[in-house]
């Protein structure tokens, strides 16, 4: 079973729901990510979501945007990468998804990419920007290695959602908003409509991670609420990271994580 | 390839994008295929293609030119003559009326040079609509004519800050607002490029260029020209005059901008110096890193600035049925002068990178042998940027 599979199991037990939280590695530098992923940790966080940086990142909003141009000048490097995720590996066995673009992993190999990666204590993957129709490689690479998270949208018609639930692993990702990354809009009843219907739909075969535009304890509860079995917030945290000086990075990322993490706590 | 089903040239296209956008590009392709061969819809554009647009437009025999070079016959496509003064227009009228089939109301569209955004917003306001444009930063200033062209137009121009704020940074942009307003937008990209349908769409409604060489080449010389050349960056203008040609034995040759060398790295010649990668939507050449970033590119021309290529060409060059060169800044200033002083002619500093690899092939062939150059766009809106050059190489 796979982490992040472990992970849900756990929670299910627990009577919880996951945090998923993302970060940009490097932004505004490596220091400031092992303080942050120590924060997350400290905080409740469930699984981490690394983002890699890509020049071209078309699904993600400012923020990110921002980040990964940081990041990218900073001389955030696949190898350095890895390095970075061993480092983090010594100290937590917190499930690691990957946050990037096909591109990264094309240029690579999709194998030899998913193999370093996987070494370096990577659990899966998310690219925003890869259809199922294009996936074949990639899956067949990923395979008994890291879990390939998939995306879709309320767009998504039933049967899509059919094919992509059948070859995403780990989690579904919903996608709450038309729209790009960390752009706030509101919580949307065709949102809170998505998530009921696809959570019919899955039969609870896969869990339902909703993401892009969660930021507040407001939003994870009334996701949590409507039936979502993980929330992912990013652009929030690189928000706070932004304005946090180094030394007090590792207590305000985690009491923010803390702040949201109390409301995947379902009552007894 | 006629009609690539799953998208694809060989191992080149597809449709890398995210969820959300896959029902709009499910509604478009199966629109597209509707409609291209919907009688009405060809009457129509057929209409505003002649009537507004100006089409068919004349092959010229550019004879001063040619003597000068003392070789072969260069025959220019006149695209530069389309209202709009570019080729543009042949892709934003056809795609302008099938939104409008579409029942969309908010036209989006991307633009380097400006041309294509002025031929959207020409489109736009002929049929009714309204367009946004998004151009990048960088291009609004060194293309400004265009930005207020756009304006008087009526369209809106975003300036896009991010990135390299170019091209390929206002085709994100583009890309944010559709996801953005998927329901109600229709996105007019511009060139080859993209995920299919897009560029087999923009192929089809650019072939009109080769299918018009064709016809009349058959009149002056009775055969196919011996070679043909047209330049690339997205490769809207090259993939419309070679389509119809690929089939013939006439040599075909797509002109990279080779900016300051290819050994410089400023410049935009992907099918040259590129490799394989996946970026807006498509698999194809790209220029990147080792580790698969796009870099930034260089082009004395707006229009080429552009990381990647029409998934098409990546397709013909690795059959070897295209040839793909490349002209630096200073070769495409020298064409670009011995035109407008032989001919009379201003040509875009785009179309310029075709001039120059004629006068090549043209010193080096036969005076029985017939080259036909595609004359993408006119020049005017270069002009400042050529003074500036030729101020500035003075002085040095």
């Amino acid at each position: 079973m796979s982490k992040i599979k472990e992970k849900f199991a756990e929670l299910e037990r627990k009577n919880q729901k996951a945090l998923i939280s993302y970060i940009m590695v490097g932004f505004p530098d490596e220091r400031a990510t092992i303080s942050t992923v120590r924060g997350l940790v400290k905080g409740g966080a469930d699984i981490i979501e690394l983002g890699f940086p890509f020049s071209d990142p078309l699904a993600d909003g400012p923020v990110i945007q921002n980040a990964s141009t940081i990041s990218l000048e900073k001389g955030t490097r696949i190898n350095k990468f890895f390095t970075l995720v061993k480092k983090i590996r010594k100290e937590t066995d917190i499930p690691i998804v990957l946050m990037t673009y096909t591109n990264i992993l094309y240029h690579k190999g999709y194998s030899k990419f998913i193999r370093d990666a996987k070494k370096a204590g990577i659990d899966g993957f998310i690219l925003p920007d890869m259809s199922i129709e294009e996936s074949k490689e990639y899956i067949k690479a990923a395979k008994n290695n890291t879990d390939t998270i998939f995306l879709i949208s309320p767009n998504t018609t039933k049967k899509r959602i059919e094919k992509i639930s059948k070859i995403s692993t780990g989690f579904l990702y919903l996608v709450a908003v038309f729209g790009t990354t960390g752009v706030k809009t509101g919580i949307k009843n065709y949102t809170l409509k998505a998530i009921r219907e696809v959570k019919k739909q899955t039969k609870g075969k896969i869990p339902i991670g909703v993401g892009f535009g969660v930021s507040t304890s407001e939003d994870v509860k009334k996701y949590i609420s409507a039936g979502a079995d993980a929330v992912i917030v990013g652009s929030a945290y690189l928000k706070l990271i932004e304005k946090t000086p180094q030394d007090k990075l590792e207590s305000r990322i985690a009491s923010f994580t803390k702040s949201l993490k109390k409301h995947t706590i379902l009552k007894q | 390839m006629k009609y690539p089903k799953n998208g694809r040239f060989g191992e080149f296209g597809g449709k890398y994008i995210p969820e959300t956008l896959v029902p709009a590009i499910e509604e478009l392709e199966k629109n597209y295929l509707k409609f291209k061969n919907d009688k009405n819809f060809k009457k129509e554009l057929d209409y505003y293609l002649r009537v507004y647009a100006g089409r068919p437009t004349p092959l010229y025999y550019a004879k001063n030119l040619s003597e000068k070079l003392g070789g072969s016959k260069i025959y220019l496509k006149r695209e530069d003559l389309l209202h709009g003064g570019a080729h543009k227009i042949n892709n934003t009228l056809g795609q302008a009326l099938l939104a409008k089939k579409m029942n969309k109301k908010r036209i989006i569209a991307e633009t380097g040079a400006g041309q294509h955004g002025v031929a959207t917003a020409m489109a736009c306001a002929a049929l009714g609509m309204k367009a946004e444009v998004y151009m990048g930063y960088k291009d609004t200033i060194r293309q400004k004519l265009n930005v207020f062209r756009m304006d008087l137009l009526g369209a809106k121009v975003h300036p896009v800050k991010s990135g390299s704020k170019t091209l390929k940074d206002a085709i994100n942009e583009a890309i944010r607002d559709w996801i953005t307003n998927v329901e109600t937008t229709y996105y007019l990209l511009g060139s080859a490029v993209g995920p299919h349908p897009y560029p087999v769409m923009v192929r089809d409604f650019q072939s009109i260029i080769g299918q018009e060489i064709k016809i009349q080449m058959k009149k002056i010389n009775n055969k196919v020209p011996d070679s043909v050349i047209a330049c690339v960056g997205g490769g809207s203008n090259a993939i419309g005059t070679f389509y119809p040609l690929v089939n013939t034995n006439a040599e075909i040759i797509g002109v990279e901008a080779a900016g300051h060398g290819l050994k410089s790295k400023l410049h935009s010649a992907t099918l040259s110096a590129g490799s394989k990668g996946v970026l807006h939507g498509m698999m194809t050449y790209l220029l990147q890193d080792e580790e698969g970033q796009i870099t930034e590119t260089h082009s004395i021309s707006a229009g080429l600035d552009y990381p990647g290529v029409g998934p098409e060409h990546s397709y013909y060059k690795d059959t070897k049925r295209i040839k793909y060169h490349s002209a630096t800044d200073v070769e495409v200033i020298d064409a670009f002068l011995m035109l407008t002083r032989t001919e009379g002619i201003i040509p875009a500093l785009e179309s310029a990178h075709a001039i120059a690899e004629a006068v090549k092939v043209a010193r080096k062939g036969k005076k029985s042998e017939s080259i036909v150059v595609t004359l993408s766009g006119r020049g005017d809106k270069d002009v400042e940027e050529v003074q500036n050059y030729l101020n500035k190489n003075v002085k040095d």
